[in-house]
């Protein structure tokens, strides 16, 4: 093979700041190849950003950026003046942002948008500009291209942005594209399509760096995978090697906390403190496996040809040791006979007024039931009428026709003054916890608002559900702002709990959270459920997640339920053309990392020990 | 009088931004050095008799000096003290320009808060007045309340109150439409709150905290306004002192003493730019931004 395109070594990335120096990126090296797609993944702060940026010159002013090698093309790119960089920018390297939305002008026409690097590197001329940029528009797959270029990024899908994007990316043919999280915020289906066209690119020749934090999108894309921590490459090889047998524990971590569809269910282990400072393994403070060596002393990256195969290097004194391997267990309790109906949804339709004056139906004569204990899953792509549904049954709007029950009374047709003494059943854990607390409350007023009126001794009270979330007493004086991510969410579930409701509707809870921190928040909602017997309306997605939580699932497509059963049944043999098409388009990883001996015949993993106790840092 | 901000306010965002940026250090220097002056002046309108003595005096025998020892700030027409008499201005200036700025927040809150809360029919009629009352420049509108009622410090301070109202009530009815369909306020619905309850526990409390730093800003303007309906005579009356009417007596007498105009300019100027951007410094500090 040629002289590898990108070449990166001793990488390092400080901000200096005002609490001193932040090693964003340290000592990271990477090799890009022509015709090669390297993933870097990682949690966010990992640094695979910054990594990215610091190969475009565009980490910014703050960033004190270092390298040993730094050459792109057989350049070296250390040193490069602004000018010397712009021109690099675009002509032969692509970048492709997360949100399409936000890096499209909304002010110009998406052709002009894909023209513009053509026109800066003075690559078209001005007649042939267009059946380039529409040409172009094509390769990235999109449809009535000849239209699409004279429309504004506000009246394209997300789907049909990120590819417009990737099209102004593409347009000088560049020899590298960076592609930073480019399926993100985008469903199933659609990250599908875009991984394809990314997936063609490579094969076209084009170098594609994927930074992405999906494991499921990687294995779908990468030829070799680098797994930061804490700025720190942790584990290098091959894709399909690495993925099917991690050696470092972070790698095995990531790995296990994915959802998959297929894999599995599993319980992660306990919550552990964020990563400690140096000199040690970044990653001791959360692994399993360290000792006092690991605390004391970084590991250097290694090459382990033998037993991994070529290609491979880990930063770990314990390479390939086993964590205390996390328990599997059943992904729902059993089901049991008939039973109660708590939330009885019956063909529920709303429809909305568009802004052109049309109606649009959101939800469509849908009927379902929420029986007592259970957790119902909710999938379908956006738009689908998911959150409709949600509110609907929250009875913050009223259907247009059909009705709610809530345990068999009048529930969407109950004057707001009677149902409101009953609105603490029904309780709602939202995807922005943040912003479903009030910016001055403390953790203790946000939820002790929602304990019911005249209870007693309410800061005990309030411990006690923080207890029972995995979070400590020590944050009752804390804002929410002051939180991180995961806390939130479990300060939002722990508000949920305490009016002791009997239904928790949790709309998209995880979808904002990295996926390690994602595991132990559905695990935790698991345990809850067991333990409270509270039903739960499960909305998401990803059909992973929903998986791993839900004993039944419903498929809503358009605002009407296409399909709904027991999880297992409808995921393991779907009946609805619309049910098959979204679990195809689900990206899994190869080779699911499970102990086969542990699954019985239906695929299902046995209940070989008791769940891992997530009551958090000890 | 300008509207204190167009962009709704996220109290949440700027809830995160503060955690997230620690207590800077000190303020600037400039920052100290306003709210210093403006401590001063606010010491001089409660109490003057610790600064100066007999702003009435009258002296003929020494009207119309320059500064000198004894009569810092030099004397006026009458051979009254200037320096007395721009301490002792400083109390119906401030009245003026922080009661009424006190009075608008309270009305203009609470018209905000019917014109987003109000209804449909309750909330246009609200805010239609509001567009009325606006489309007057604010001295004008203060100048007819004063032809109306009459002049006097009271009511300079009720036809400033009128003026700004308006602009307080437009700020605090986006403010309050968007803490009402804010997350944290859906999740109180769903926990049983009263409606009630959630005015006053939610809605109230996080619309009313920009609005004190944007009071503060208004001050300054109010201010202005009140000297500026001295300067025409329909402030506090003679012989009482105050700097707007200072400036209107000392513009017959500009080639005699021009210091006699300076002082009370000054003085205005001074605690305008002062309040100003003590309130600028407070309102940025509050959202996490760096003043500038």
């Amino acid at each position: 093979m040629s002289d590898p395109l990108v070449q990166v070594a001793g990488l390092s990335v400080d901000f200096v700041t005002r609490h001193g120096v932040v090693h964003a990126v340290r000592d990271v090296g990477l090799t890009v190849r022509q015709g090669e797609c390297l993933a870097v993944v990682g949690e966010s702060g990992s640094g695979k950003s910054v990594t990215a940026r610091a190969l475009l010159g565009l980490a910014g002013a703050t960033a004190r950026v270092r390298a040993g090698t730094l050459s792109f093309e057989g350049r070296d790119l250390r040193g490069l003046g602004t000018r010397e960089w712009r021109r690099l920018r675009g002509r032969r390297i692509g970048y492709v942002l997360q949100d399409a939305l936000t890096s499209l002008d909304p002010l110009r026409r998406v052709g002009d948008e894909v023209a513009e690097p053509l026109e800066v590197h003075g690559l078209a001329t001005r007649d042939d500009l267009d059946d380039q940029v529409i040409g172009l528009l094509a390769e990235a797959g999109i449809p009535d291209p000849e239209a699409r270029y004279l429309q504004f990024p506000h009246e394209l899908s997300g789907g049909l942005r990120q590819r417009a994007l990737i099209a102004s990316a593409i347009a000088a043919r560049p020899s590298l594209l960076i592609a930073d999280e480019p399926t993100t915020a985008l469903d199933v289906t659609v990250q599908a399509q875009v991984l394809d066209l990314l997936d063609a690119r490579r094969r076209a020749g084009t170098a594609v760096l994927l930074i992405s934090h999906d494991l499921a999108v990687v294995a779908r894309l990468a030829d070799r995978v680098s797994i930061l921590y804490a700025g720190l490459v942790v584990e290098e090889g091959p894709a399909e090697d690495l993925l099917s047998s991690p050696a470092h524990p972070y790698a095995a971590e990531l790995l296990a906390a994915v959802p998959s569809v297929d894999g599995p269910v599993l319980e992660p282990g306990a919550l552990r403190p964020a990563p400690a400072a140096e000199p040690g393994c970044p990653y001791a403070s959360r692994c399993a496996l360290a000792d006092d060596r690991c605390r004391a002393e970084l590991p250097p990256l290694v090459s382990y040809a033998v037993p991994y195969g070529p290609g491979r290097a880990v930063r770990c004194f314990h390479p390939g040791e086993d964590p205390p391997r996390p328990a599997a267990r059943r992904g729902a309790a059993p089901v049991r006979g008939p039973e109660r109906a708590v939330v009885s949804v019956r063909g529920v339709t709303k429809r909305f007024r568009s802004s052109g004056g049309a109606w649009r139906t959101a939800v469509d004569g849908v009927s379902f039931e929420l029986r007592e204990g259970e957790a119902l899953g909710l999938v379908g792509e956006s738009g689908s009428g998911k959150s409709t549904t949600a509110r609907i049954v929250l009875a913050e709007i009223a259907p247009d026709a059909g009705e709610v029950l809530l345990d068999g009374e009048a529930w969407s047709g109950l004057r707001e003054r009677r149902r409101r003494l009953r609105r603490s059943r029904v309780q709602l854990v939202d995807q922005d916890p943040l912003s479903s607390f009030d910016p001055r409350f403390t953790v203790e007023r946000v939820i002790g608002e929602a304990l019911p009126r005249g209870t007693p001794a309410v800061r005990d009270r309030v411990a006690e559900l923080l207890g029972e979330v995995g979070l400590g007493p020590e944050i009752l004086r804390r804002l929410p702002a002051q939180l991180s991510g995961g806390q939130r969410q479990r300060v939002a579930i722990a508000r949920a709990l305490a009016p002791g409701p009997e239904v928790i509707v949790c709309d998209e809870p995880v979808s904002a959270l990295d996926v390690t921190v994602q595991a132990r928040i559905l695990a935790l909602l698991s345990r809850l459920r067991r333990e409270s017997g509270v039903s739960l309306l499960f909305i998401s997605h990803d059909v992973g997640v929903v998986r791993q939580v839900c004993d039944r699932v419903a498929v809503m497509k358009d605002g009407a339920l296409v399909e709904i059963g027991d999880v297992e049944t409808v995921l393991g043999a779907p009946r609805a053309p619309y049910t098959r098409a979204l679990l195809a388009a689900v990206p899994r990883i190869g080779v699911p990392r499970i102990d086969v001996s542990r699954i019985d015949a239906g695929g299902r993993a046995v209940d070989a020990e008791p769940a891992m106790d997530l009551k958090g840092p000890t | 009088m300008t509207a204190p901000t167009a962009v709704p306010y996220d109290p949440v965002r700027a809830a995160e931004v503060r955690a997230r940026a620690p207590r800077h250090g000190l303020p600037r220097p400039g920052v100290l050095l306003a709210v210093a002056f403006f401590t001063l002046v606010c010491a001089a309108a409660a109490f003057p008799g610790l600064f100066a003595h007999a702003p009435d005096q009258v002296d003929p025998a020494a009207a119309l000096l320059g500064p000198r020892a004894g009569h810092p700030f030099g004397t006026d027409q009458l051979g009254r003290d200037v320096f007395a008499r721009v301490v002792y201005g400083a109390r119906p200036s401030l009245l003026v320009g922080a009661g009424s700025t006190l009075l608008a927040g309270v009305a203009g809150s609470a018209w905000g808060l019917l014109g987003a809360l109000g209804g449909r029919v309750v909330g246009e009629v609200a805010m239609r007045a509001a567009d009325v009352l606006l489309s007057f420049p604010g001295i004008l509108m203060a100048l007819l309340v004063v032809a109306v009622l009459g002049p006097g410090t009271r009511n300079a301070l009720l036809a400033i109150t009128l003026a700004l109202a308006p602009g307080f009530a437009r700020v605090v009815r986006v403010q309050a439409m968007v803490v009402r369909g804010s997350p944290y306020v859906r999740a109180a619905v769903n926990l049983g709150l009263t409606p009630a309850r959630i005015l006053v526990r939610h809605i109230v409390p996080n619309v009313v905290a920009p609005l004190l730093i944007l009071a503060t800003i208004n001050v300054g303007t109010a201010i202005i306004a009140g000297a500026s309906l001295s300067f025409l005579g329909l402030g506090p009356q003679p012989p009482d002192p105050e700097w707007g009417a200072m400036l209107a007596q000392a513009r017959d007498y500009l080639d005699a003493a021009w210091t006699l105009a300076l002082f009370p300019g000054a003085a205005i100027t001074l605690t305008v730019m002062s309040a100003t951007v003590a309130g600028r410094a407070l309102q940025a500090r509050y959202e996490g931004r760096d003043s500038r």
